[in-house]
């Protein structure tokens, strides 16, 4: 009985997940990218002119003002949501910060959408409660200093489930931050920065800049929120893919298709400029 | 009326480029529709389709009527898609038809849009829960009979909906037609603004929305034509239009938020240019808002959706039913409820079957007789213009 020969079946566990990443994601990526290379009107050839018409206005632009937005709002919600995660956990906070701060991060990285855009407009929109409020109230005109429907507006409103995401990334990296290096770096006699310089950061920083592409990649496939915030006024990729793929009044799913593929090639070079990143930071790992 | 005979010659047009002949197409949409009722799993489909030989009918009479209404009982069920309840009255429609007929709808997707409704279409094609009837944009309906989607059905009514709102082969018709308006909380808005052009006046600074994006919204494509008319341009050139957006936006007077109910319910879209349905909507549906509609006089413009039929209905009698329950008079004033101009409006009042209080919560009709439809090439046009202006004029 003990002789014989037990079939491996532990790969059947993964199944699920070859299957779901193929029926999900494979296959959708397959048909947007041969979509992106066909023509729209009727017979449908293959053609580059999609992928071309990318360069030229206003789709060129849009590219720019989604990377920047989507850049932008990384940067700042890494460096936010750092500063945030490393305060809740310092060993002289107390515990119950953590609990509340994780859980309402929970929530509001999943915030988003018209729900988060209407939140933002009754708030501090042109006749917002809090606008208003301080209009009667001193007579200071937040929108003057704040305007919600421009590209700092819809920066702003990112960051509110940018930030959440990056402390929910980042907290279980700070966790492994050992207070014993901390420790055995001031009985050496280093200061503050030198402990950080050397230690702290080089330890975080393939963790850090995960958490950057992953925040890149929030807000650059963000949708609903800018669109119900500013219908597109102010341009991004994702918004002009709506416009063009499901709307009632532009038709060129194919051209959508292209946009969703240049889409694809931005995060392609994000990732391939970031795994000699990534091995460099981990170098002294080894 | 002559731009519809255009429109007419253009869809022709792009037939012959395709080498399709009118017969091939005919038989291409028949032999689809013949598969798909034999293809569909249930089986009361199929009996039905057996106890008529003949399939189902392309065109009705009122002796045909009672036929219809077997068949499509024996189908016990519609799909229907796109439809928002509180959209030109569709909820009672539906509920209406349901109560009548005892035949369940499936109301997909409801907020999707013309595109998606087409896609629909395509991509179910020989599913059960395949579209059976569409409420298509003009310009959807127009390609999507190129497309071959659609079945050729001249409902019962069909020659009393004006000719410029129908395809006079029957693969589509006209349902009801708005104009677009400019809707305003007078709790917050002190002056009415009743035209165009008092929409640049200082008094409405943050005010001004669209309900979303010409990119995107069928309404806000109706609201730069109608900006156009009112500025110089014409259903040719909506370039004025766009040129108003941006003066709107320059001034602080334009918030590019989508006006929604929820806006439009909470104040933050204090002025609305949308269609007068939904504005006129509004006021019943929110009192507290005190929502007010006007049409701008120096620009009236209006549009219409088309009704189809899926060419390959996994229950084509239900969809004709449905069809015919709608250009009934019951029907017809189900959706004038909702604010709309149903497509036989003018049949019934001619008629005078239109209860008095229905007509005084509509606008006067003298400002709709100045009402501009564009046609498919002048919709071509202006989408083309605003594609490649409302992105730098408007955008940021």
């Amino acid at each position: 009985m003990s002789g014989r020969r037990r079939l491996p079946l532990a790969w059947i566990a993964t199944v699920p997940f070859f299957a779901y990443t193929v029926a999900f994601l494979f296959l959708p990526a397959g048909s947007v990218i041969t979509g992106a290379f066909k023509s729209n009107s009727r017979g449908g050839g293959w053609t580059f002119s999609n992928v071309t018409t990318l360069f030229h206005e206003p789709y060129r632009h849009a590219y720019i003002v989604s990377i920047e937005v989507s850049a932008i709002t990384a940067a700042l919600g890494a460096v936010l949501g750092f500063a945030v995660a490393y305060a809740m956990i310092r060993d002289n906070t107390p515990r119950i910060f953590r609990g509340v701060i994780t859980t309402f991060s929970g929530v509001a990285a999943n915030f988003g959408g018209i729900p988060l855009a209407f939140a933002f407009i009754a708030t501090i929109g042109p006749l917002g409660i809090v606008t208003v409020f301080l209009r009667n109230h001193g007579g200071y005109e937040l929108n003057q200093h704040l305007p919600l429907f421009t590209q700092n507006g819809v920066e702003f409103v990112y960051l509110y489930f940018q930030i959440p995401l990056a402390i929910l990334v980042i907290a279980p990296a700070i966790d492994g931050l050992k207070r014993e290096w901390r420790e055995a770096a001031s009985n050496l006699g280093a200061s503050s920065w030198q402990y950080w310089r050397h230690v702290g950061i080089p330890v975080l920083l393939p963790s850090m800049l995960g958490m950057f592409i992953l925040l890149f990649g929030n807000a650059f496939a963000a949708y609903a929120t800018a669109y119900a915030l500013t219908t597109g006024v102010v341009p991004l990729i994702p918004i002009l893919i709506g416009a063009y793929y499901q709307g009632n009044v532009l038709d060129n799913p194919h051209l959508a298709q292209a946009m969703a593929f240049g889409m694809f090639v931005v995060l392609a070079a994000m990732m391939v400029a970031y795994i000699p990143l990534q091995r460099r930071a981990q170098r002294w790992a080894k | 009326m002559e731009d519809y005979e255009a429109q007419e010659i253009e869809f022709w047009a792009k037939l012959e480029e395709e080498g399709m002949s009118r017969s091939s197409m005919l038989r291409r949409s028949a032999a689809a529709a013949f598969g798909l009722t034999v293809m569909g799993s249930s089986a009361t489909a199929l009996a039905a389709t057996r106890a008529n030989l003949a399939g189902p009918p392309a065109t009705m009479t009122k002796a045909g009527l009672a036929d219809l209404v077997k068949a499509a009982k024996k189908e016990g069920h519609l799909n229907t898609i796109a439809l928002p309840p509180d959209w030109a009255n569709y909820g009672e429609m539906m509920s209406t038809f349901q109560k009548k007929y005892g035949i369940k709808i499936s109301n997909a997707n409801p907020n999707g849009s013309s595109a998606e409704e087409n896609q629909a279409v395509q991509s179910l094609k020989g599913d059960s829960r395949a579209p059976d009837a569409v409420d298509d944009g003009p310009a959807f309906a127009i390609s999507g009979t190129a497309q071959g989607l659609f079945a050729k059905y001249k409902n019962e009514y069909f020659n009393t909906i004006p000719r410029a709102m129908k395809d006079t082969r029957g693969y589509w018709v006209g349902d009801y037609w708005g104009a677009i308006s400019i809707g305003y909380n007078a709790n917050l808005v002190k002056t009415p603004p009743k035209t165009w052009k008092d929409l640049l006046k200082s008094d409405y600074h943050g005010q001004v929305a669209l309900n979303g994006s010409p990119l995107t919204s069928g309404s806000a494509v109706a609201g730069v034509f109608g900006a156009a008319i009112a500025n110089g341009g014409s259903l040719n050139d909506v370039g004025p239009g766009i040129d108003f957006f941006a003066k709107l936006k320059s001034s602080g007077n334009f918030i590019p938020v989508q006006s929604t109910p929820q806006t439009v319910a909470s104040g933050q879209t204090p002025i609305s240019i949308d269609w007068d349905y939904l504005n006129l909507g509004y006021t019943k549906q929110y009192p507290g808002a005190n929502w007010k509609t006007t049409i701008p006089a120096d620009g009236v413009y209006g549009s219409y959706y088309c009704q189809a039929i899926n060419a390959s209905a996994p229950h084509p009698y239900a969809a004709r039913l449905w069809q015919e329950f709608m250009y009934s008079d019951q029907g017809q004033i189900i959706w004038l409820k909702g604010f709309t101009h149903p497509a036989r409006f003018q049949d019934l009042s001619k008629r005078k079957v239109i209860p008095k209080a229905l007509l005084a919560a509509l606008p006067s009709a003298a400002i709709y007789a100045k009402i501009a439809f564009a046609n498919s090439g002048q919709q071509t046009k202006a989408k083309t213009l605003i594609a490649s202006q409302w992105p730098s004029k408007v955008g940021s």
